[in-house]
């Protein structure tokens, strides 16, 4: 019976797949690499800004991060953010503007449920995850160099 | 009324009264423009939240519903709400204000059906002479509950369907034999059917052997072929999920080919870019209430099959690994 059923989930898997329609691969690819690098050149300009005004490449890495982030969350505050997700996939969740999205959208979604149990506890619904993951990683990578001194 | 297995057969043929519903702008620019009662400005017409947009979408489509009869409110017997949201919010805040006696039902997408089902089983059997069956859905809502933040960039998969906001209600009425009113003459409750697809985005897919389950019950239970109908209509299995249904009653031997169409693949133009197309307890519900319903006073179909799919996962269901249970009920109508 139990043997039964699973040939006949597998059968159906198979057709599934057979009509299932594929991502546009290289069409998402594509629009990943030029939105994605769009994001970075504006990145680029807006540090080169930060050096001309007379701070070192390091210095200048927090104001730029700070201005892009401003960028993303003004974009997904008028809606326009989500948009450009849909065509740009990974392009825009990977730099630091689709982690500033990631808050900003829970933050906007839940206000109705107020600013404590709405925006406080639903702003981290995704950025969460990868703020835990990213900082165990940081620890494992620290306590590699560590041992290697 | 009698029963052949899971078929029921309504002896009385209890009326399609009149119909209502209402739809959010993006559906109004759609294929069926010009079969709603009324399409909202922008997605919250007015309102705070969009949950409670969902529920004036159903309290404003039942009141519609009845006012097109000519009826007034306490003249309803019963209404068989239902909608996609926890603990049936969006339902249980429209019907607060009508003080009609209330039955929630949550069959997801399949709820529609199920309420014309029972309401012409209770009128059939002489418990109730006026009963609405009435459903919503909300892109937005649904979204959030099941999804993700509507403002956050993710990019959807070209096998998710698009919820549709709007309500849909139905005034069901004992056969009044003077009237021409389409008549609910039969129907087939679903099983629950999982076919193991865990993919979420993969409804469609995940519902077309519950739709065919029921189907082949329907049509071995009443001693018909699939052309018996004029049409045969599902209600949001999608464009991926259609070819899934036509191909397993094919292995079955019933040809679909020719008189079947899904309410979810009727609603939104290929433009409007919704990937699969329409799903949502509204995909069936905007359907039947407006073009099919229309399509059956004007005798251009004379008999139809209404088929309800739902799938019955949650945002915890599918968070713990389950798949997807899913469910139909089929009802024919003859005009």
């Amino acid at each position: 019976m139990e043997n039964q059923k699973k040939q006949y989930q597998q059968k159906y898997e198979e057709k599934y797949k057979k009509y299932k329609p594929s991502p546009p691969l290289i069409k998402n690819a594509l629009w990943a690499f030029f939105v994605g690098g769009i994001i970075c050149i504006i990145g680029q300009f807006v540090q080169n800004i930060f050096i001309e005004q007379g701070m070192t490449i390091k210095e200048a890495g927090g104001p730029t991060a700070v201005v892009m982030v401003f960028i993303s969350a003004f974009l997904t505050g008028i809606g326009v953010y989500d948009e450009i997700g849909q065509r740009a996939g990974a392009g825009s969740i990977v730099p630091i503007t689709g982690f500033a999205n990631s808050i900003v959208a829970p933050a906007m979604e839940f206000k109705r449920e107020g600013y404590v149990f709405g925006i406080g506890a639903k702003m981290f619904v995704i950025a969460g995850p990868v703020l835990v993951y990213g900082m165990v990683t940081a620890f494992i990578i620290g306590l590699i160099y560590w041992l290697r001194i | 009324m009698k029963n052949q297995g899971q078929s029921l057969f309504f002896n009385s043929q209890p009326q399609i009264t009149s119909t209502a519903n209402i739809v959010g702008p993006f559906e109004g620019i759609g294929q069926l423009t010009g079969y709603f009662d009324y399409i909202m400005k922008d997605s919250l017409e007015g309102h705070t939240s969009w949950e409670k947009c969902e529920s004036y979408m159903l309290e404003w489509s039942i009141r519609k519903a009845i006012d097109k009869a000519s009826y007034q409110l306490s003249d309803i017997d019963f209404v068989m709400a239902g909608d996609l949201l926890n603990q049936l919010t969006s339902t249980h805040f429209a019907v607060r204000n009508l003080n009609i006696p209330f039955l929630g039902l949550y069959g997801a997408c399949s709820t529609l059906v199920e309420g014309m089902l029972l309401a012409s089983a209770l009128i059939d059997g002489r418990f109730a002479s006026n009963m609405i069956a009435a459903v919503s859905s909300h892109h937005d809502t649904a979204e959030r509950q099941y999804r993700f933040p509507t403002e956050q960039g993710v990019q959807r998969p070209p096998i998710s369907q698009w919820t549709v906001t709007g309500a849909g209600a139905l005034l069901i009425s004992a056969n009044n034999s003077n009237s021409s009113k389409p008549k609910v003459v039969a129907g087939t409750v679903g099983k629950i059917v999982d076919m193991g697809i865990k993919d979420t985005n993969a409804m469609g897919p995940a519902m077309a052997p519950a739709a065919a389950d029921t189907l082949i019950a329907h049509f071995s239970n009443l001693n018909i072929q699939p052309r018996y109908y004029d049409m045969i209509y599902t209600g949001d299995l999608g464009k991926v999920g259609k070819l899934l249904l036509i191909e397993l009653l094919k292995e079955s031997g019933y040809n679909l080919s020719t008189n079947y169409e899904d309410c979810g693949c009727m609603i939104y133009t290929n433009d409007q870019d919704t990937h699969s197309g329409a799903s949502g307890c509204a995909s069936s519900a905007v359907v039947f209430s407006g073009y099919i319903y229309q399509q059956l006073m004007q005798k251009n179909l004379r008999r139809v099959l209404l088929v309800g799919t739902g799938s019955l996962h949650s945002p915890t269901s599918y968070q713990q690994k389950e798949s997807i249970p899913s469910i139909a009920h089929a009802v024919a109508i003859e005009a």
